[in-house]
């Protein structure tokens, strides 16, 4: 990133140098359809609890390290549940709760 | 905590075995279901409004921007108003309308037209489904706009020298979709036939529709 471009984001990555492009893509997975799902209908006329826009704040509010280490669902994942816990619909506490008690049902070991 | 995100121990690349639902989950995966499941729980969606917007989203192919392809080949006043109003045109077939605004971009042999989202990934997804993983990606995100035609042979696509080629960066309110150029020899293919010849990479503009 050249001195004029230092207040470039981290997502803004137009023009920047890359490797090869890789084709391979994955089937999506339930529950990456599922995220892809709540962002639709959080955001749509009959919610209106996200704005698009929001969503793309909280994106690029991860940090460049978490983006870079996310994939693209995991961000949407993340993003969501920090906009959901920013505007009091669900608490830590609750969310905690949920992780825990999913992976105890899985056998996942926290 | 559950949102930590200073997790560098999950592998995105493992193998999921959908079929028997087994292998590890991401963290994110469970703070998904953890997410959803508070949302049901307090009454903010149903998980019949959750089971039913995946099956939209699935119903979403690029068969759907082929059949606007297809038409706008077989039909000169449909295409005008395609490059009028894309939104409306595709309305017209019955195809469901993003409330973003929808520009169509006439391939022809003096101009190529590309499309990428630089900041994202929109895209035109009522036409052409999610969008493949390679659109969202660094690599295409970032060179794409510098070096359109290096990028375009990666794809396969070798454009003449005289073809000038234009990247569009879409935006959250912006979308654009590619109406490719009708493959020579194709005179006698019905509406059908020619839209079976339309592939998602055409009308995203790495790729040309060919006959075979």
């Amino acid at each position: 990133m050249s001195e004029g471009e230092a207040h470039r984001g981290y997502h803004d990555m137009g023009g920047d140098q890359a490797g090869a492009i890789d084709q391979e893509g994955h089937a999506y997975l339930l529950w990456e359809k599922r995220i892809d799902a709540m962002m639709v209908l959080l955001s749509g006329p009959e919610k209106k609890l996200i704005r698009v826009d929001e969503l793309r704040r909280a994106i690029e509010s991860l940090g460049p390290d978490v983006y870079e280490d996310l994939s693209y669902y995991e961000r949407w994942t993340a993003a969501i549940t920090a906009l959901m816990l920013e505007k009091g619909v669900v608490s830590q506490a609750e969310l905690d709760a949920k992780v825990a008690a999913m992976k105890a049902a899985r056998g996942d070991a926290a | 905590m559950s949102t930590d995100h200073h997790h560098h121990d999950h592998d995105h690349e493992h193998i999921d075995h959908p079929d028997t639902d087994a292998g590890p989950w991401s963290e994110h995966r469970y703070i998904e279901g953890a997410l959803r499941e508070l949302l049901i729980e307090k009454g903010v969606v149903t998980a019949e409004e959750m089971r039913a917007q995946v099956e939209r989203m699935e119903g979403r192919n690029p068969g759907l921007g082929a059949r606007v392809v297809a038409r706008a080949w077989t039909d000169p006043d449909y295409k005008a108003r395609l490059l009028e109003d894309a939104n409306a045109a595709v309305d017209e077939l019955g195809i469901e309308i993003q409330p973003t605004h929808l520009i169509a971009l006439e391939n022809t042999p003096e101009e190529h037209n590309v499309v990428v989202c630089t900041l994202c990934s929109c895209y035109p997804r009522n036409l052409l489904g999610l969008p493949p993983d390679w659109y969202k990606a660094r690599a295409y995100r970032s060179r794409v706009v510098r070096e359109p035609r290096a990028v375009l042979r990666e794809f396969g696509t070798e454009l003449p020298d005289s073809t000038r080629i234009r990247v569009h960066d879409s935006t959250a309110d912006m979308r654009y979709v590619v109406l490719p150029r009708r493959p020579e020899d194709t005179e006698g293919m019905s509406e059908e036939e020619l839209a079976a010849l339309v592939g998602r990479d055409a009308m995203i503009g790495v790729s040309v529709v060919t006959k075979d």
